[in-house]
């Protein structure tokens, strides 16, 4: 059982969350009671084996999953009380999303990938892309505005998807594995992008992962298994308390 | 989003010729088709439209279609001419004869015999002599492609003699005709000049031509002649589409035709649909990556629509092309002419071509509806 001690400021807020899947004797738990407090102006690692929960957890958080039961609070809305499509307006106006296999349309270039949210938001195309343009500069794409994602190498792939993720600048970053399919140094560099690009006073930042070697890079970082939340650390980033003392039945 | 959703289309070249292939190829299989088959059916009953003079056909009381009609004795045409209503009639005689040429070889002709007075149902369009020549002695018109079939490769020759049934025929003028459906020569003479080129019959007439007078209803004329002779009279409209259904009803021509049209449009579906299927399969994950950054189901229903609907429109414009300069093409060959692409087959496959597309993106449609947008978290 955890036990909540602090925190009021949240831009996620996860209590009692309880995933499941299918019925009966396919019913499967994949969150059972979780509670998360995840503030803004920290980049927060969810960590944890495979199967333990951390993809359903980040995607209940998106709110691309509905919770079987609790309730996740995000960026002070309650997600289980909007209905569909108030909740694809949420996601497309404060969350951004970067993914472990980039999804990069293939036909783009990587100023008009990088433009998709804001067009999404009804930006014309030209003052989106030029907006994306800004973006992929600051991540060091300034000469590969025009190179279709197959003229990319993985690094620079993760970069353009970072700016899209960025580019109508989200209060909430939700990364999937980001350096699950980069080498070591091409990890680093994205970590690094993130923590100095991404990260603001007024954005959370949430990456799962399962990559001990970015584990530095965390302010807060999360551990799961089986489901439930069994640790949570404060690094030396930050000089917030710890959110949770964690104890076991 | 409409952007996006082209650049998603085109930016595969391969995949994208493809699918505008497969509907151009479906579209030029059903409205070639379609259009072959229509102008085959109507040639069956080509003599009817032809036939600008008069109104009314009046035959023996069993004939089916054109090419079946016995002959009458004369005395119907009085009784004909007695009927209230009738402005006119006069005698028509259409039979197969064997023609045999001026260096021994024989051709099946198609004999009609005009009313030798009024020349009723002659030609209307002269490409060499004259129809007043055709009350010359021994005289005989013949349409184009019967003269190309009887005289290959030949310049049109004025006054080359031949003869039907060992009887002197004098060709006085070539015509242009609508091709019938057996695709043999016609040839115009007077009602007379048929008479002796069909010797030992005692009659030789088989339809009666007439025309209602003037503010009568052709219907009613006919319900008179019918009443009061036994005959049966048809207005031409009603005689054309006698012969049609018959040719529909008791031939294996729609059922051929039907199933290569078919053909045309399992093919547009399978492949269209297979190809688009396999397109938004494989765009899955870019579907549920633009799903989770906040696309909605609706705008990716018209996305995927407008996807389709380029496709159909760019292959279904094409596949007209095609087949427009397909028929351009063999209407400058003389037995395929007469042969066009006709705006009911061009609609027709517009609705089939339509229904391919419908049917492509609901299946590809619901594979992204039902597409979870967490699915983009799973690697």
């Amino acid at each position: 059982m955890s036990t909540i001690l602090t925190d009021i400021e949240s831009a996620v807020s996860c209590r009692d969350v309880v995933k499941e899947f299918g019925q009966g004797d396919t019913r499967t738990v994949a969150l059972s009671g979780v509670n998360v407090d995840i503030r803004p102006g920290r980049m927060t690692l969810l960590v944890g084996p495979s199967g333990c929960g951390k993809t359903t957890l980040i995607s209940i958080i998106a709110g691309l999953l509905n919770s079987t039961s609790g309730t996740v609070n995000v960026l002070g809305r309650d997600l289980s009380r909007m209905s569909g499509s108030e909740l694809v307006r949420f996601r497309q106006k404060n969350i951004g999303f970067v993914f472990q296999q980039y999804n990069l349309l293939p036909t783009l270039t990587a100023a008009e990938n990088a433009a998709i949210p804001l067009i999404i938001g009804g930006t014309p195309r030209r003052k989106a892309v030029a907006t994306a343009s800004e973006l992929l500069a600051a991540v060091g794409l300034e000469k590969r505005l025009n190179a279709f994602p197959s003229q990319l190498s993985g690094g620079q792939q993760q970069r353009v998807a970072i700016a899209r993720a960025l580019v109508h600048e989200p209060r909430l970053l939700v990364c999937d594995e980001p350096t699950a399919a980069l080498d070591a140094q091409s990890g680093r560099t994205v970590m690094e992008l993130l923590k100095r690009v991404a990260l603001q006073a007024d954005r959370a930042v949430i990456i799962v992962t399962h990559d001990s070697r970015v584990f530095g890079f965390g302010d807060q970082i999360i551990h799961m298994d089986d489901g439930v939340v069994t640790q949570v650390e404060t690094t030396r980033n930050t000089a917030a308390a710890p959110l949770y003392e964690v104890s076991h039945d | 989003m409409n952007w996006l959703a082209l650049r998603m289309l085109t930016g595969d070249r391969g995949k994208y010729l493809s699918l505008i292939f497969s509907v151009t190829f479906a579209t030029l299989l059903m409205t070639q088709q379609v259009s072959i088959f229509m102008g085959i059916v109507k040639r069956s009953a080509s003599q009817i439209i032809d036939m600008r003079d008069a109104d009314l056909w009046i035959m023996d009381n069993k004939v089916r279609f054109i090419d079946e009609a016995p002959y009458l004795p004369p005395t119907d045409l009085q009784r004909v001419r007695g009927v209230d209503g009738v402005q006119w009639a006069v005698r028509f005689h259409k039979s197969n004869v064997n023609a045999r040429l001026e260096d021994g070889n024989f051709r099946t002709v198609l004999l009609m015999g005009l009313d030798d007075t009024t020349l009723v149902g002659a030609p209307r369009e002269m490409i060499a002599g004259n129809v007043a020549d055709l009350r010359r002695p021994d005289a005989v018109i013949i349409d184009k492609a019967g003269y190309e079939y009887m005289w290959p490769r030949q310049p049109y020759r004025i006054g080359r003699e031949f003869q039907i049934l060992d009887r002197r025929a004098v060709l006085v003028g070539v015509c242009k005709a609508s091709a019938p459906f057996t695709t043999l020569p016609i040839l115009y003479a007077r009602f007379s000049q048929a008479e002796r080129y069909q010797a030992g019959q005692r009659n030789v007439m088989n339809y009666i031509l007439a025309k209602p007078e003037p503010g009568r209803d052709p219907l009613e004329v006919c319900r008179n002649i019918e009443q009061r002779t036994g005959l049966m009279a048809l207005t031409q409209d009603g005689f054309f589409w006698k012969t049609i259904d018959y040719f529909l009803g008791s031939t294996g021509i729609p059922i051929n035709f039907g199933i290569t049209i078919a053909l045309g449009f399992i093919v547009g579906v399978a492949v269209a649909g297979q190809t688009f299927y396999l397109f938004t399969l494989e765009n899955l994950k870019q579907f549920g990556a633009l799903k989770a950054m906040g696309v909605t189901n609706l705008r990716l229903i018209g996305m995927i629509l407008l996807q389709a609907t380029v496709v159909g429109v760019t292959g279904y414009a094409l596949g007209l092309g095609m087949t427009a300069a397909f028929f351009t093409y063999t209407n400058r060959i003389t037995h395929l002419a007469g042969l066009h692409m006709t705006w009911l087959a061009a609609g027709g496959v517009g609705v089939a071509v339509l229904l391919i597309i419908l049917i492509t993106s609901i299946v590809s449609l619901r594979k992204v509806l039902v597409l979870e947008p967490a699915v983009v978290f799973r690697g």
